[in-house]
């Protein structure tokens, strides 16, 4: 039995997940109509590579990745592509996105897949290829590409590969279902991981209040190098960093990553999908989400394809829209509320709650902080809050950096226990954005700065050259009239007189001048051009009147080219 | 030696004084002058906070000039594309009182890009000469148009230009730009005391 260690902090809020528990996992079948958002995990947006009107089948890519921290989008269904627009998504900011609308057929063809025989002959770099393009991300909650994850740094080694089961989150049972109903994929997702990782140990780890989950791993985990580890129901130990301190007792360095330490975490959720993706070549189509709050007729978690409207799914669940005050993504401490029902399950959706208004009531108007310390004992990343809270009031962003800010990793536990109903977290929030925002105006306008100074320095040296310039010709200018007042004999008209009398002279004797053409070849020429042009005019069909002028004047130029070699005849006789 | 010491105490600690303070002396002349700091540090660090946009509406050309004239005296409200934020951090630097933002020299704006509508540009090139930071793209008689990530949004491009064909968009927030917000005051909630009716209540 593997020593657990505890965390600081923590808070024990009523956890409600027996109401979404009562029945198996369900499917949801296919809705009319699927609205797949181009961003559903944490890096570059996909770049749609359909077109609207395209008939695509299930499992077809729709769109490919957008950069090296991204994943591609696949169809879910088959059907037709009505529509790439903005549609609302499920965001904080109520902000319409850029989505890809399927019309589904209701006939859910696939389009050919073809999975791994046997992934234990594969590198683990063609593993990760083929996890990259089944567009997995992270299932937990965050959405980060799991293949870049699984890539770690080049040449840092993996100790210990956690799996992560705990949803210590209150009323979401997504993870417990699943694991439930489904161990032996689970355990089959682990053991591709593990060959890819090659890691000394696998903890999969979960709290003790899912017996149900602990008995089913257990049993699939029977003759395996994986080691089921429980620990006392305390939230939130789901988090990634507290889940490692649980386990293993280290503690992931401030602002590092678990790979600092030679630990790599996943979601059990996305060990299913890397087994679907290896093994069947299917890519992430489809999640478990968790369907639950009083609003709704009967809780329960759904087999949902990605793209599904929320609407369409609490409809399945049998919701009460006079009762439902909200409708909340995620669950009550880390979710957020959003803005349409229209929105679609994306991803990261482990949760849709639709709560009444007396079981997440607004809260109560917030009072002055009272300094009672109860934020300090309840935050799992060992913060004092309450400093946090007041400096992010007088926005000192330097002195909320100097206070770790950026390691909250934004339970609620603070919130949840404040007397005073302070929203601490929203502050926290607030205030990452604001510093991050900062960062990015100073890179910006360091850029602005050197452009500017760029444009200085080319403007002051344009200036430089022209001043060049006219010194340049100032000095000529002064030198001539220097030369000008030394002797009147060097008088530039003198001057310019005594050369044209020189060349004069030349030609007396009869040498010829280098640039002078004699005039006959000059006749020539003349008289070639104005055939050449009769000849053209003559083709084209021009008027009457240019063609006869034309002639005109071929017969001038004959003329006079006769009369200049007669006098050249005339000239060589003397 | 002792002796003549002991006969003048008085001429003695002069040199002993003297003795210390020359090569002392000596040595921080030779500091100040091996380890000379190039340019005015805190008109750097005034510099690096200022936002760049050249726009000149502190009425110094250019934000470097400004940060100097800072240095030396200058008010710390003149930057209105700064706005609070930048005279607070000016006057945390600078360590002094952070007074509001001088109308006199224009007010807090929201962000914008600047946006040649192309079919009514005639391309004299006016612009580009007045963009302070390079980012507008043309040539004579040619069509000009605006790099939008490299626009400080400063405005001096609006006025030289003779038909009036340069606009000054306002950069909305989008999904990328968004973020969380601070939470409303509590101010209005300050008026809520123990007797105060609900709203269904007074309605009642």
């Amino acid at each position: 039995m593997r020593r657990v260690h505890d965390f600081h902090g923590g808070i024990h809020p009523a956890e409600n997940k027996h109401q979404s528990l009562q029945q198996p996992i369900r499917s949801a079948g296919i809705p009319p109509q699927l609205i797949l958002p181009l961003s559903q995990h944490i890096g570059a947006p996909a770049r749609a590579v359909v077109a609207v009107g395209e008939r695509v089948l299930k499992g077809q890519l729709i769109a490919e990745p957008g950069g090296h921290v991204s994943v591609p989008l696949h169809a879910p269904t088959s059907g037709v592509v009505s529509a790439i627009e903005d549609r609302p998504i499920p965001h904080p900011s109520g902000f319409p996105a850029p989505c890809i609308v399927i019309d589904s057929d209701q006939e859910d063809r696939w389009a050919p897949v073809q999975g791994v025989a046997n992934y234990l002959d594969c590198e683990a770099t063609e593993l990760l290829e083929l996890i990259r393009a089944a567009g997995i991300a992270g299932m937990g909650g965050a959405g980060f590409p799991t293949a870049v994850k699984l890539a770690g740094k080049p040449g840092r080694a993996v100790k210990t590969l956690i799996i992560n089961g705990t949803e210590c989150e209150p009323y979401i049972t997504a993870d417990d279902s699943l694991m439930r109903e489904r161990a032996t994929d689970i355990v089959e997702g682990i053991a591709i991981l593990q060959h890819i990782l090659q890691p000394e140990d696998i903890l999969l780890g979960l709290e003790d209040n899912k017996p149900e989950a602990i008995a089913a791993l257990r049993a699939a985990t029977t003759g395996r190098a994986i080691e089921v580890v429980t620990f006392p129901t305390k939230y939130p130990s789901g988090g990634e960093k507290q889940l490692i301190e649980i386990l293993t007792g280290q503690q992931v360095p401030s602002g590092g990553l678990p790979g600092d330490i030679g630990i790599v975490c996943q979601n059990v959720g996305t060990a299913v999908a890397v087994r679907d993706a290896i093994c069947h070549g299917r890519p992430l189509l489809s999640r478990i989400t968790t369907v639950t709050g009083d609003a709704v007729e009967a809780p329960q978690n759904f087999e949902v394809l990605l793209g599904t409207p929320m609407q369409y799914l609490l409809e399945l669940a049998g919701l009460h829209p006079e009762r439902c005050e909200r409708l909340v993504m995620g669950g009550p401490m880390m979710g957020f509320t959003v803005t349409t029902a229209q929105a679609p399950v994306v991803k990261t959706t482990n949760c849709i709650l639709a709560p009444t208004a007396a079981e997440l009531p607004p809260p109560p108007p917030a009072q002055p902080c009272i300094r009672c310390g109860l934020c300090a004992e309840a935050c799992p990343a060992s913060l004092l809050p309450q400093q946090l809270f007041w400096f992010a009031q007088g926005k000192e962003f330097e002195k909320l950096e100097q206070h770790n800010l950026f390691d909250c990793i934004e339970c609620g536990a603070c919130s949840w226990v404040c007397p005073s109903h302070i929203p601490l977290v929203q502050y926290y929030r607030a205030s990452k954005a604001d510093i991050l925002e900062q960062r990015r105006e100073h890179t910006k306008s360091e850029q602005a700065r050197q452009r500017f100074e760029a444009r200085q320095a080319r403007l002051a040296q344009e200036e430089e050259e022209r001043e060049a310039k006219r010194a340049a010709r100032k000095a000529a200018a002064e030198k001539r009239a220097e030369l000008a007042a030394q002797g009147g004999a060097e008088d530039p008209i003198q001057a310019a007189i005594e050369r044209a009398k020189a060349k004069k002279a030349a030609q007396q004797d009869g040498q010829p001048v280098a640039a002078s053409v004699s005039p006959e070849a000059a006749l020539r020429q003349k008289l070639a051009k104005a055939e050449q042009r009769l000849a053209q005019s003559l083709a084209s069909g021009e008027d009457a009147k240019i063609v006869s002028a034309l002639q005109a004047s071929v017969e001038r130029l004959k003329g006079k080219l006769a009369e200049a070699e007669s006098a050249e005849t005339a000239s060589g006789a003397t | 030696m002792p002796s003549w010491i002991a006969d003048y105490p008085l001429l003695a600690a002069l040199l002993a004084l003297v003795g210390l303070g020359a090569p002392f002396g000596a040595l921080l002349g030779f500091a100040a002058v091996r380890f000379r700091t190039e340019g005015n540090p805190i008109a750097d660090e005034i510099n690096a906070i200022l936002p760049q946009t050249q726009c000149g509406q502190c009425g110094f050309p250019g934000c470097r000039p400004y940060a100097e004239a800072i240095a030396g005296g200058e008010a710390i409200n003149k930057c209105p594309p700064g706005g609070e934020s930048t005279i607070q951090a000016l006057a945390d630097l600078l360590d002094v009182e952070a007074p509001p933002l001088d109308e006199e020299h224009g007010e807090e704006k929201v962000k914008a890009v600047a946006y040649i509508r192309e079919d009514e540009c005639i391309g004299c090139t006016k612009c580009i000469q007045a963009c302070p930071v390079d980012a507008i793209l043309g040539a004579a008689k040619q069509m000009h148009t605006v790099i939008a990530s490299e626009c400080t949004g400063c405005d001096l491009c609006v006025e030289p230009c003779p038909v009036d064909c340069i606009d000054m968009i306002p950069q909305p927030e989008s999904l990328q730009t968004w973020h969380w917000h601070m939470p409303a005051q509590r101010s209005s909630n300050l008026e809520i005391i123990a007797t105060d009716a609900t709203p269904a209540e007074r309605a009642a």
